[in-house]
């Protein structure tokens, strides 16, 4: 640092300042800036992958980005996920209601989890995928099977989340709630449920993306139907772009509503995250 | 100072003012591991007792016991002469980890045992907001827990507790997550609310300084299973500035003549 820049009085303030606010910025989206560069870095490896090419059915990031947006305009995703989503949605809001209700009980009384556990210990452990064949047995091709898969997928890690984490809250908090003499109704609504969300919640995304598996898994094995459908006939007629595109779609879906339910999550139930 | 030894401090005899919790013939088992052995004691309206042991005496069980949290194995605790069956507005407890819902502002934490008693919001509030204020931590009503510091929380720990306005506060170690320095303000702080509140303070501990410092009676346990080993009540002039008292012979000698006693239970 040379003379005269002391002379002007505060000799590093001013660059300083200047420079700490550049990179204050880049600091403050440098999680939003990694995450861009690796779907990028991603894209790109796609992309050469694709020119090479290592296989005549791999298709190239740009062709199938191009697939993705005809696919959109054309009204065939919108077609396909009406259908797709039936199942899904069907299937997620039982075992949702019936996997917390079930794993707070399990939580809640040592004789619903000796009852119920163990149901769904070995039902997580069970490749899943095995049992749909048995489902179409019992059930033929339709709605009521294809939402009976995403059940059997996605209800035993609600379950089991639930019921961990009731087991898991805090006892201290428990106690505080009775010494101030909070009823039963109180203690479960007020400290456990709050208290268990996380870790509940942990469970619902688990179970929402084992949902996505389980209709998926349903609608190439059962019958064709949906963005299953989609992936399946642009298959057989080799536009592998469109199918690529398709299976993209699924996973672009599944994502967008996995964070929506965080979002929903911090904003409804833990509002301290919001913050920090 | 005062040293009032186990057998002469029968309840009968002992000449406090009126017992506001008395404890009689509590006696604790766990599986086959005794943790208390027939408790006497009585606990005089309007003043701190300190509960003093080494660790693992059943100081916290007592404690408990007290606050209706966990049922003694024998024996019986009355409460302004009613026995205690299990918790009661009467008493409100301060818990060793704060025990602070973390979803929580200070506001709603300070108000939740009213809110659990179905007290409307704004009444709550406006009753939070002065024990908010009255611990010191005014301008902080809509930040959460993990926004501030040890002492600061358990400050809110206490604003909940005097907010449901029982007469026997019971405080389980309130200062062994606090930093030292904010322990000393704390235990002046806590002072000036006693002589403010007029209420019956139970406190448990395991420094012998704090007991000293902050008590009108100071209930020393013996090693597992816990028995009253000794009880003394320090004299000490409580007017005097805070530094005066920690410099005060009185206290120095009571701290000392603690120390001699408990030194035998320390391995």
């Amino acid at each position: 640092m040379s003379a005269p820049a002391h002379a002007n009085g505060s000799p590093r303030a001013i660059p300083g300042a200047g420079a700490s606010s550049f990179w204050g910025k880049l600091l403050e989206h440098r999680t939003a800036l990694w995450r861009a560069a690796s779907i990028g870095l991603f894209f790109l490896v796609w992309e050469i992958a694709g020119r090479i090419p290592i296989s005549f059915a791999f298709p190239t990031f740009l062709e199938t980005a191009r697939a993705f947006l005809t696919m959109l305009f054309d009204g065939s995703f919108v077609a396909a996920y009406a259908e797709t989503l039936q199942p899904l949605v069907i299937g997620i809001a039982i075992s949702a209601v019936l996997g917390v209700g079930l794993g707070v009980l399990m939580g809640l009384s040592r004789f619903a989890e000796w009852l119920v556990a163990p149901v769904f210990i070995v039902l997580q452990a069970a490749p899943m995928a095995a049992l749909i064949p048995l489902i179409t047995f019992v059930y033929g091709i339709g709605l009521v099977s294809k939402t009976l898969a995403v059940i059997m997928l996605a209800l035993p890690v609600i379950a089991l989340n639930g019921y961990k984490a009731v087991r898991h809250v805090n006892p201290s908090l428990v106690d505080m709630c009775r010494s101030f003499q909070g009823t039963w109704w109180q203690r479960i609504l007020k400290i456990i449920l709050p208290d268990a969300s996380p870790i509940i919640f942990a469970g619902l995304r688990l179970g929402l993306a084992a949902g996505f598996i389980g209709v998926i898994l349903a609608e190439l094995l059962i019958t064709p139907t949906g963005i299953g459908d989609l992936i399946t006939y642009h298959r057989s007629v080799a536009d592998y772009p469109e199918m690529y595109a398709a299976v993209v779609s699924i996973i672009l879906v599944s994502t967008l509503t996995l964070s929506a339910l965080e979002a929903f999550e911090v904003r409804v139930l833990r509002p301290e995250k919001k913050k920090g | 100072m005062r040293n009032i030894t186990a057998a002469a401090s029968a309840a009968a005899t002992t000449p406090s003012p009126e017992a506001a919790v008395e404890v009689r013939g509590i006696c604790k088992m766990y599986a086959d591991m005794e943790a208390l052995r027939s408790i006497d004691l009585d606990f005089p309206a309007g003043k701190l007792t300190t509960l003093l042991g080494p660790s693992g005496c059943g100081k916290t069980t007592l404690l408990k016991i007290i606050a209706g949290l966990i049922p003694a194995t024998s024996g019986e605790v009355r409460v302004n002469g009613v026995p205690v069956t299990g918790p009661g507005p009467e008493r409100a407890f301060v818990f060793q980890d704060f025990a602070l819902m973390p979803w929580a502002t200070v506001m709603r934490n300070v108000a939740f045992g009213l809110e659990l008693k179905g007290v409307g919001k704004d009444e709550r509030q406006a009753i939070a907001h002065k024990y908010i204020a009255e611990v010191g931590l005014s301008g902080f009503e809509n930040k959460y827990p993990h926004e501030l510091s040890g002492g600061m929380r358990q400050r809110v720990g206490l604003a909940r507790a005097f907010a449901v306005n029982a007469d026997v506060l019971l405080l389980d170690e309130p200062f062994s997550a606090v930093d030292e320095q904010n322990r000393r303000k704390f235990q002046e702080d806590l002072l000036r609310l006693v002589e403010l509140e007029k209420k019956t303070f139970i406190f448990v501990t395991h420094s012998i300084e704090e007991a000293v410092y902050c008590s009108d009676r100071i209930v020393i346990l013996s090693r597992r299973p816990g028995r009253v080993a000794q009880i003394i009540e320090p004299e000490i002039d409580r007017t005097a500035s805070p530094d005066a008292i920690r410099r005060d012979q009185g206290y120095l000698d009571t701290v000392e003549e603690i120390w001699q006693g408990l030194k035998r239970y320390v391995d």
